[in-house]
């Protein structure tokens, strides 16, 4: 178990030069596990809501939340990370299982290729990256969904991209200070 | 923000190909991830189980926040209510006025209807229609499917395939189920196709979601399209999925070949909707009652 806490701690943990020197130490399990619960949270929150929806218009939380935390702490996550919240997203998504899965994957792989590119980068870079993504994302959730059954026009998710994309720095916001906590000893 | 430096984890070959590892697993998980959805797409129900698995756990959450919805819907119509008071006063009084004459015709035919009822020795019980009582709880707001969670499931009865109706008028159908909640297909998701009619003739249309909240509505016959602003479509009852005669929708707009309408019962607004038995079911039992109250020697033939 220490031993696995430890690995844990490596991985996930803050890197040497922020480690803690006093002889106190983060929480291992929530070190670990608010990244992943907080994804998890946005996942569900879009099926949680009580709104009937007439039109696709809520931003897709969990994706959000993903993209803001790889972006915020590179290395903090293995790269495979797209798959497993990516099922639990399709859990509750709407569309045919295994789409986020793989948009998901794509996405962090794509992130994983901006990063070799290694030019200095600020938070409106930042939202530029994510804002790419999270539009081929939706137009992908579209397309993949037309594949399966008559999908709508395009043009109804416009709304949706534009919203998801103004609401990313929020959840940028609340992954800085869900990480302040995270990390705090 | 630097560069990051995680990609030489230094001099150590157990980190480098710890590393490379990761990233030959993200590429295989999307591989695995794109086999899965090729699977679902070509098997919808297939991951059916595990959905509605989820769906249980979400729903009870939802079911709390009913009370918030019920009140933030409110609030909209009663404000835009307020602004058009004057105008919808005068609306509302053309209207009663219309209605009365339409009401007393109406009670002569219902008069009538149960004359030639009794004599066709037909007894319509509206009642073992319905299977259950539910809200709508929640949706899939970010998804381009309108899919909506309802509160009821197949403990109550509910099976996938039918149709769901609000007190003003048709909801959807359902499509997936679990213990205590169901999937409904709104009738705003375009795979959702309905065979409709027009109120006072009759011409019959099919109508297909749009995704966005309105439906597209195209006559049978090619050529005639003479829809008016205004006009109302219902269930025609062909098919034999949705029952005939549930108010359908309001057209609001004539387009070049059909026309762009609008549910009559919005699925956000309605509190309670009823989950019926699919029509053919019922239609089956009311042509076996009409065939054993025929003399026997008709029937044979």
């Amino acid at each position: 178990m220490n031993q696995l806490l430890a690995t844990g701690r490596k991985l996930l943990g803050p890197s040497r030069e922020y480690e803690s020197r006093i002889n106190r130490e983060q929480s291992p399990a929530r070190m670990l596990l608010v990244p992943i619960s907080s994804v998890i949270a946005g996942s569900m929150a879009t099926s949680t809501l009580p709104l009937v929806a007439g039109t696709p218009l809520l931003p897709p939380f969990g994706l959000l939340i993903l993209l803001a935390w790889r972006l915020m702490r590179p290395g903090m996550w293995p790269a495979w990370i797209g798959l497993p919240l990516g099922l639990f997203d399709d859990l509750y998504n709407g569309q045919p299982f295994g789409s986020s899965a793989f948009i998901w994957s794509l996405c962090i792989i794509a992130v994983e290729l901006v990063d070799l590119r290694g030019v200095w980068r600020d938070h409106m870079r930042d939202w530029l990256i994510a804002a790419a993504l999270i539009m081929l994302a939706l137009l992908a959730g579209l397309g993949i969904s037309a594949l399966a059954q008559p999908a709508p026009e395009v043009s109804i998710i416009v709304p949706q991209i534009v919203v998801s994309i103004l609401f990313y720095p929020l959840a940028v916001r609340l992954c800085a200070r869900l990480d302040g906590w995270r990390l705090a000893t | 923000m630097a560069p990051p430096r995680h990609r030489r984890p230094g001099f150590s070959r157990r980190a480098q190909y710890s590393l490379f590892v990761t990233y030959v697993l993200a590429i295989a998980g999307a591989v695995v991830a794109g086999v899965l959805l090729l699977i679902s797409i070509a098997d919808p129900k297939g991951f059916a189980v595990l959905r509605a698995g989820a769906a249980e756990v979400t729903a009870p959450i939802a079911n709390g926040f009913h009370a918030v919805r019920r009140s933030i819907t409110d609030m909209g119509e009663n404000m835009s209510a307020y602004l058009d008071a004057a105008s919808q006063n005068a609306d509302l009084k053309r209207q009663v006025a219309a209605n009365r004459t339409k009401l007393i015709q109406a009670d002569a035919l219902r008069v009538e209807n149960r004359e030639l009822k009794m004599l066709l020795n037909l007894e319509q019980e509206a009642g073992d229609q319905v299977v259950a009582l539910g809200n709508l709880v929640s949706s899939t707001a970010s998804s381009s499917r309108r899919i909506a969670i309802l509160s009821a499931g197949s403990s109550d009865g509910v099976a996938p395939g039918y149709p769901v109706r609000a007190a003003r008028g048709l909801i959807g159908r359902v499509i997936e189920t679990s213990p205590n909640t169901a999937k409904v297909l709104l009738l705003s998701d375009a795979e959702n196709v309905i065979p409709v009619i027009r109120v006072p003739d009759g011409l019959p249309a099919l109508a297909s979601g749009l995704g966005d909240g309105t439906i597209m509505v195209r006559p049978v016959d090619l050529g005639v399209n003479n829809f008016k602003r205004g006009q109302v479509m219902t269930t025609s009852g062909s098919g034999g999925l949705y029952p005939p005669n549930i108010p359908f929708a309001i057209i609001v707009r004539k387009t070049s070949d059909g026309a762009l309408a609008r549910p009559i019962a919005s699925a956000a607004s309605s509190e309670h909707v009823i989950v019926l038995k699919p029509y053919q079911q019922v239609a089956k039992k009311v042509l076996d009652e009409a065939l054993e109250a025929l003399p026997k020697s008709e029937a044979d033939e």
